[in-house]
This record gives C-alpha cells, sequence and structure tokens, in this order.
C-alpha cells in the first residue's frame, strides 16, 4: 500500500500539488470578489423588499430578475457564451486567470441570494428597534443587520465555497487547470485510474477543511 | 404633549383595504401613564407605531409640543426617534451584542460612534434596571425580564421625553411583569418622562396608567382618567375587559 502511495506521489505528486494550488487560487479570488459583489446585491433585495426597510419595487424586481437570470444559466454554458467578454477583460479564456471572471459571474447572484436569505433570518423586531432608535439607513444594516446575519452569513460561505469547489472543477474542462483538469485529462481520457482517485481524495480533503473551519468560525461568533 | 388628530392607517395599496385605524385623536398630556387598551388586532400597535413613524397614517396628524412631525423624513425623522423611544414586546435586543453595547447602540445611531463617556452612561442605566452585573452578558444568556430591562435601559439611553411601551410585559411571567412595570413606574416619577402603555391587560393600566383611551376596532371608544373609566365604563368592551360582562354574551 505504501509501495502505491509512494509511487503515486512520484508520477503524480507534483501534478497534484500544482493543480491543488491553481484550484484553491481559482476558489479564494472569485469567492473573495463575489462576496463583495454579492454582498452589495443581497443588501439592496433585502432593503428594497415590499415592507422591508427601504422598499422600492421597481428595483427589487429589476435586480432580482438579474439574478435569477444568471443563476438560470448552467455554468458550462455561462462558461463558454462570456468567453469574448473574459478574453476582452483579461486577455484569456484560459488558466486561472481566464475562469475568474465567469466564475464571479455566476457565483455573485448565487451569494446575493445567500445574503438575502441571511439577512430575512435577522428578528425583525431587531431591526425595527434598530430604526426607532433613530439610526439611519446605513447605520441599521452596518451596525444592527450584517452583524446579527454574520454566523449565518459564514455557514453561507461554506456552501458558496463548496459549489464554487465543483464551478472550478466544470471550469477544468474547458482548460482552466486545476484539479477538475486533472481528473479529467489523466483519469478521464488516459484511465489513470489513481489520478482520478488522488484529485478525488483531495477534493474530498479541501471540502471537509472548508465545512469545517466555517462551521467552527460561525460557532465561534454566534451569540444566540 | 403628544396630540394625536384625526389618526387613520389603511393598509392596502390603493387604500381600499382594511382600517387598522379610523379618526384617532387622543391628547397625551406630558408626564402622563397613558393607557391604550384594546383586544387584539384592536390597531393598538398601529397606533403607537404611528406615533414614532415605524408606519406611516394614511391621513391625520402626529403633533408634538406644537409641532407636526407626521412628515419627518430624512435625518429630521432621526432625531424625533431619538426624542421617542420604544420598548417591544419581543425585546428587540441585537443577539450578537452584549446588554451593554445594546443600551449603547441609541448613541451609535445619534452620532456614529460610541464615546467612554457614553459607556459611563449606560453602565449606570444598567445598574438603574438592576443589571450592573450583566453588561458583558448577550441576550441569549438573561431571561425575558432582564431582557427588558435592558431594552428599557437603551430606551433611556438618549434621555427621551416619551417612551412607548408596546406589549412591553405581554411576554413576561407574573413576577417579571410586576417588576418591570414598577421600574417603568418609578422612572415615570423620578424623570418625568412621558409613557405611552399598549395593552391587552387592564391589570397593567391600573397598575401603572394615569389615563386610558379604549381602542375597538381602530376607534377609540372612551377615554379619560384611568380611575373614571373604572369606576364608569360606558362602553361593552371596556365593561369586557374589566372583566364585567363575559366575552360570550
Amino acid at each position: 500500500m505504501s509501495k502505491v502511495m509512494g509511487n503515486l506521489f512520484a508520477t503524480f505528486g507534483p501534478l497534484l500539488g500544482q493543480g491543488l494550488l491553481d484550484t484553491l487560487a481559482m476558489l479564494f479570488f472569485s469567492t473573495t470578489i463575489a462576496y463583495l459583489l454579492g454582498l452589495v446585491i443581497g443588501v439592496i433585495l433585502y432593503v428594497t423588499a415590499p415592507e422591508s426597510l427601504r422598499p422600492h419595487r421597481a428595483v427589487n424586481a429589476v435586480l432580482g430578475w438579474v439574478v435569477n437570470m444568471t443563476r438560470s444559466i448552467p455554468f458550462i454554458i455561462l462558461l463558454v457564451s462570456v468567453m469574448p467578454v473574459t478574453k476582452a477583460l483579461v486577455g484569456t479564456t484560459i488558466g486561472v486567470r481566464g475562469v475568474i471572471f465567469p466564475l464571479v459571474l455566476s457565483a455573485a447572484p448565487f451569494v446575493a441570494r445567500m445574503i438575502e436569505q441571511s439577512l430575512n433570518e435577522v428578528p425583525r423586531d431587531a431591526i425595527e428597534a434598530a430604526e426607532a432608535c433613530g439610526a439611519s439607513l446605513p447605520r441599521i444594516v452596518l451596525s444592527a443587520l450584517l452583524p446579527e446575519a454574520m454566523p449565518s452569513i459564514v455557514r453561507g460561505v461554506s456552501i458558496t465555497l463548496i459549489s464554487v469547489l465543483g464551478y472550478t472543477a466544470i471550469a477544468g474542462a474547458v482548460g482552466a487547470g486545476g484539479l477538475g483538469d486533472i481528473a479529467i485529462r489523466y483519469g478521464y481520457y488516459r484511465y489513470e485510474d489513481q489520478a482520478m482517485i488522488a484529485t478525488i481524495v483531495l477534493l474530498v480533503v479541501v471540502v471537509q477543511v472548508i465545512q469545517s473551519s466555517c462551521d467552527l468560525i460561525a460557532k465561534h461568533i454566534d451569540h444566540r | 404633549m403628544i396630540s394625536l388628530q384625526q389618526l387613520t392607517k389603511v393598509y392596502g395599496a390603493d387604500g381600499g383595504g382594511d382600517h387598522a385605524l379610523s379618526n384617532v385623536s387622543l391628547d397625551i398630556p406630558n408626564g402622563d401613564v397613558f393607557g391604550i387598551i384594546g383586544i387584539s388586532g384592536a390597531g393598538k400597535s398601529t397606533l403607537v407605531r404611528c406615533i414614532n413613524l415605524l408606519e406611516r397614517p394614511t391621513s391625520g396628524k402626529v403633533v408634538v409640543d406644537g409641532i407636526d412631525v407626521t412628515g419627518l423624513t430624512g435625518s429630521d425623522l432621526r432625531s424625533y426617534r431619538r426624542r421617542v423611544a420604544m420598548i417591544f414586546q419581543g425585546f428587540g435586543l441585537l443577539a450578537q451584542k452584549t446588554a451593554l453595547e445594546n443600551v449603547c447602540f441609541p448613541f451609535l445611531a445619534g452620532t456614529g460612534r460610541v464615546t467612554e463617556e457614553n459607556r459611563r452612561r449606560a453602565r449606570a442605566l444598567l445598574d438603574e434596571v438592576g443589571l450592573a452585573d450583566k453588561a458583558s452578558s448577550y441576550p441569549a444568556q438573561l431571561s425575558g425580564g432582564q431582557k427588558q430591562r435592558v431594552a428599557i435601559a437603551r430606551a433611556l439611553a438618549c434621555e427621551p421625553e416619551y417612551i412607548l411601551c408596546d406589549e412591553a410585559t405581554s411576554a413576561l411571567d407574573p413576577a417579571s411583569t410586576a417588576s418591570v412595570l414598577s421600574l417603568l413606574k418609578k422612572i415615570n416619577r423620578e424623570t418625568g418622562v412621558t409613557l405611552v402603555v399598549i395593552t391587552h391587560s387592564m391589570s397593567v393600566v391600573r397598575d401603572i396608567c394615569k389615563d386610558v383611551a379604549v381602542l375597538v376596532r381602530g376607534t377609540v371608544v372612551e377615554a379619560g382618567t384611568v380611575d373614571e373609566v373604572f369606576a364608569h365604563p360606558q362602553h361593552e368592551t371596556t365593561k369586557a375587559l374589566l372583566g364585567q360582562v363575559s366575552w360570550d354574551e
């Protein structure tokens, strides 16, 4: 067994190491940017909803429609259909750099809905009390709404990261690199079962680490 | 003085919905403890939420010390709200903030920051409501009565002229109810702050209110001093609330 493992590392070690790094880079950059955008969109969706802090039917409907539209396009189709835009933006459609834009485009609306949902879980009376204290809208959002929703938002981060991890594997199929690319090129096209198994093991470990650390953080910051 | 003039609130976009309030006119003198009583769905909460404009009346005016506040927006509205504090049935505390941070929230709302001076005042207020040792506790670690005391301390933070109590004791057990009511009474006596007490319980009115208005389906059917109204109730609902007739009749 240890000999098999040794062989595996000798053959695929550097490849898998680079693949893992690429995957983590795609995951980190795209999720970070997706959260910057998704947070803003999610907050706007929340505050403009009917009966919310600043109900605005048109803004809410248009934004909701854009989010739904983007979310209804399967990632593989979104990825190839925006390739001209990706090319214009970052100069390439392959590698880690070439996949960040489609990943963000796909993840940001997902994040927006996750954020909106987390905000909706905050008890209404706590927000109303903040309003009754004479807090302005930005103050309510920054000092009451988001801090109250934070444990739920952090739990959402693990769901987002794991979804985006899945997307990075799909992106691997069209030249993004990373573990998905290795699984397809070596495991699928060349019947190198060991490479396939190794990528699966690595992905399982990555998912476990994401899930456990987000759970731990959420538990630590939640005072309910 | 808070003067409600022909306050009407209609739900529904085109104004064709239910009348939550119809032509409610009331004068609430400064320093008073004013009870507004009614059964569930009578419009009590809508009425009190119109006072601090958490809800906008469909028509009519809210006049405070001779100034019409009904149309206030932006920073005028926010500074008005700091004169009119509110406590809620569900306490409305921020679960991710300590008792002290909750009491400091009105300072944060007002100035965007919390000074050392603010914190000292917040601690003094927590002491006043009997929770000096709970400053760093989170709401989840407090009992219902304690949570409402934190909410009262928060309401007092900005030295309001009025405190609106929306079913403030309805979620509490009898012992906590008694202690919260006596605290409110003491605050009214010592600071002269006007209390508007929304309740469905006659015993709450009897315990702390000086004046009372009875609300039935969005209309004031009876108003006067508690002594008068209790001694000579006119309306069926008042009699029923006083237990003089049963609801089944």
